[in-house]
């Protein structure tokens, strides 16, 4: 069966994005977005590099980000390190996060995606965050992309399964409404925009076409999906951004970790600079805080 | 997600006024004859919608101070067409650059004196004034590829009176081809709103305009009468259609040159496979920008049928998010009403809308005490002969009405007095095509609604008014063409 698209004007999204991008998000509402914005991250090491020790420090970061900040929503890290993570913030109420899926490309077979998601979840991940298979999607195979999704949603059991559409590598807006709604009828919990490693990330535009899906999803269902921006998210008025296409496309209510969250890893460094600056009334330097 | 919850927190923007002290205003003006300041008879108080307040006191022509402004035209009027076009040009790139230098100031008080959202004033209207004058200054020594290489002459003095909608920018559209032509000019800016004018005129002075090329003398209707008759070559209007028919029938076998820019009532055409969303943006900025009080304003919704229901559900739903208050507030998206009488008539027939049976919807925003405001509305279950499907309101009511085939998309747009300009929302390119071939109106957007540009012509049909602004069309009102 061919793919049927919902049109989205490309030009018009861009234009709605962009006047919400000149919102203006001073004192109090800078103060309060900011420590909102702060307990939605996904604080996020995605290296190969990382080590247990890197990922606990990065779990003290998040259980404590300073200046009196709550904790972050959760740490997100590679399978293989779930163990330690959730070690760290065990009691904490900060969730752990893994990606899954042969991240970020997602080419590898169905079975190893899934005996990875078993794993991540056996080890104590709250969450996942797959990848869909864009080999699959751009080659129109949409049945092959939701039994993927299906499949580690199933072995998710009670994890979150967050979907990444990766949508620097989809050719329009139209195909991220038509991946988003594909992911969400195969069983996220969640849509994500990006791997992080992709060209691209959470451009406002991108952001603005997956809240108006899961609005519209809301509306015929009733059921709640989550949207998580990740992906070039690294300044407080990037993040204020975000937190305004929310507002103006779902509501106040919409403005909670259970249903937005930003995935990022310098982000938060950036709101603590901005957050003492509403304080000291100067900015401070990057090294005033720790990177993890 | 349920592993982590936390109590959603209530996020409200804080107040972020644009500072005041950008426009220093002066307690009253005079009016700009000849290139001086002349002190006039009598003076009235401009006020502030939003507040009441009054700003400035400005002058109220009377008959013999336009006489005056139009004398002090017509004495300048032969060295004005002798300059060489490339020089005139400059003056007009002149006046660009200091709009573009003044942007800010001309931003803040357009706000204060018309009661426009400043967020349109900084980025629409004083970015497309400037634009008008830098689009029609390069015009000026290329006049005669725009007239197909024939031989032409300016028309000499034009009279131009403007409404109160967008005072700087009708302001641009009306001297920038008028100058660029070769013409002198007297203006005389809309009563509830002559500040931005007087601005203007003040940035002419500093462009070292020589005296007497424009002129701008405010006042109310009577100065605009005594304007049309006095001793002008052409006059351009824009403003109501009863008034636009009251010029045409004093200048009636004259050899006055005569333009009309008049009423409205547009049509904004979604088909069921448009982009939904894109498309509801369009009409929220259709009839919702500058509080409607915009002459091409979207104002009759049509909508297909099978996607009524979820136009409606999301127009409504952004409806309710729409900000209305303080037009300084940088995140305020609806404005104050213009003016009292302007208010009065929307109620009125926002009244007669609900006594002849259609179903009122209006947001239920905090409205500020002081000010004339009016709440975003819209009425569904409207027939096409309800007055409020018919007449122009002026203001932040939008009328849906629903068809069925394009055909008959095309006969209810067409189906009216006015024909200013329609919108079309279709993903299909010969579809897009097609309706707007059909439709009379001057203007079609697709896929898009209010976007305005110097080098596209602007104006109506039928009672929507004659003659264009904008583009090289935008020259042929201000030459006479010799051979």
């Amino acid at each position: 069966m061919s793919r049927v698209l919902t049109p989205v004007n490309r030009v018009g999204v861009d234009e709605r994005a962009a006047a919400l991008g000149r919102r203006s998000i001073k004192t109090t509402a800078k103060r309060q977005g900011i420590r909102l914005a702060a307990s939605m991250i996904d604080l996020t090491t995605l290296e190969g590099a990382d080590t247990p020790g890197k990922v606990r420090n990065l779990c003290a970061k998040a259980v404590a980000p300073g200046l009196g900040l709550a904790p972050v929503a959760a740490v997100c890290v590679y399978p293989a390190l779930v163990g330690v993570a959730v070690e760290a913030v065990t009691g904490t109420g900060v969730a752990v996060a893994s990606v899954a899926t042969g991240f970020p490309s997602g080419q590898t077979s169905l079975d190893v995606k899934v005996l990875e998601t078993r794993e991540a979840v056996a080890a104590g991940a709250a969450e996942i965050d797959m990848v869909i298979s864009r080999d699959a999607y751009l080659a129109g195979d949409d049945a092959r992309v939701a039994r993927e999704i299906s499949a580690v949603k199933e072995a998710c059991g009670d994890a979150h399964l967050k979907v990444i559409l990766e949508t620097a590598e989809l050719p329009t807006y139209a195909h991220v409404r038509h991946a988003a709604e594909l992911a969400i009828a195969a069983g996220a919990d969640v849509i994500k925009t990006s791997t992080g490693k992709a060209a691209s990330g959470a451009t406002p535009g991108v952001v603005l076409v997956m809240l108006e899906v899961v609005r519209d999803h809301l509306w015929r269902t009733g059921r709640v999906v989550g949207v998580k921006a990740a992906g070039g998210v690294s300044t407080t008025k990037a993040a204020l951004g975000l937190l305004v296409l929310v507002k103006e496309t779902l509501g106040d209510e919409w403005l909670t970790p259970s249903r937005f969250r930003i995935g990022a890893s310098s982000l938060l460094n950036d709101l603590l600079l901005q957050y003492a600056k509403l304080d000291g009334g100067h900015y401070g330097r990057a090294e005033d805080f720790s990177k993890e | 997600m349920a592993t982590v919850t936390r109590a959603a927190l209530q996020w409200d923007y804080a107040p972020a006024p644009e500072a005041r002290d950008a426009a220093s205003l002066r307690s009253s003006y005079d009016l700009f004859i000849g290139g001086e300041w002349v002190a006039p008879a009598r003076r009235v108080a401009t006020i502030n919608p939003a507040t009441e307040e009054p700003l400035a006191e400005v002058g109220s022509a009377s008959a013999s101070e336009v006489a005056a402004a139009v004398a002090a035209a017509r004495a300048a009027a032969p060295g004005w067409a002798a300059l060489a076009p490339l020089e005139r040009g400059k003056y007009v790139f002149r006046i660009a650059r200091l709009i573009q230098e003044r942007a800010r100031e001309l931003a803040v008080v357009e706000s204060l004196d018309g009661g426009k959202p400043i967020r349109e004033s900084r980025d629409v209207d004083v970015p497309l004034a400037a634009a008008h004058f830098f689009s029609y200054a390069g015009w000026a020594d290329k006049l005669s590829y725009a007239l197909g290489g024939r031989s032409f002459a300016p028309r000499g003095v034009v009279g131009q009176i403007i409404p109160w909608n967008f005072p700087l920018l009708m302001a641009a559209w009306k001297l920038a081809p008028a100058l660029a032509c070769g013409n002198t000019a007297v203006l005389k800016p809309a009563e509830t709103t002559p500040l931005t004018a007087l601005l203007l005129a003040s940035i002419c002075e500093e462009a070292e305009l020589p005296p007497g090329v424009v002129n701008v003398v405010t006042g109310d209707g009577a100065a605009g009468a005594a304007l049309v008759r006095a001793e002008v070559d052409k006059v351009a209007f824009t403003g109501s259609t009863a008034v636009g028919k009251e010029i045409a029938c004093a200048l009636a076998g004259t050899d006055v040159a005569l333009t009309l820019e008049l009423g409205g009532k547009s049509a904004n055409i979604v088909f069921e496979d448009a982009a939904i969303d894109q498309a509801v943006e369009g009409i929220v900025d259709g009839i919702f920008f500058n509080q409607g009080h915009v002459c091409c304003a979207g104002s009759r919704l049509l909508v297909q049928e099978s996607v009524a229901e979820e136009v409606v559900r999301k127009l409504w739903a952004r409806m309710e998010r729409l900000r209305v208050g303080d037009p300084l507030d940088k995140n305020t998206d609806v404005g104050a009403i213009n003016s009292a009488a302007q208010l009065e008539r929307i109620t009125s027939l926002v009244a007669a809308g609900s006594r002849e049976g259609a179903e009122r919807r209006s947001i239920s925003c905090a409205l500020p005490d002081a000010g004339y405001w009016f709440p975003p509305t819209l009425f569904l279950d409207v027939a096409p002969a309800h007055r409020i499907a018919v007449e122009e309101i002026f203001g932040p009511v939008v009328s849906v009405m629903t068809f069925r085939t394009p055909r008959e998309a095309i006969e209810r747009a067409n189906n009216s007095a006015y024909g200013l300009a329609a919108g079309v929302w279709t993903n299909n390119g010969a579809q897009a095509f097609s309706v707007a071939r059909e439709l009379r109106a001057g203007v079609v957007w697709q896929n898009t609604y209010n976007r305005f540009d110097p080098t596209a012509a602007f104006g109506g049909y039928k009672e929507s008014g004659f003659g264009r602004e904008g583009g090289p069309a935008g020259l042929l009102p201000y030459v006479r063409l010799t051979v």
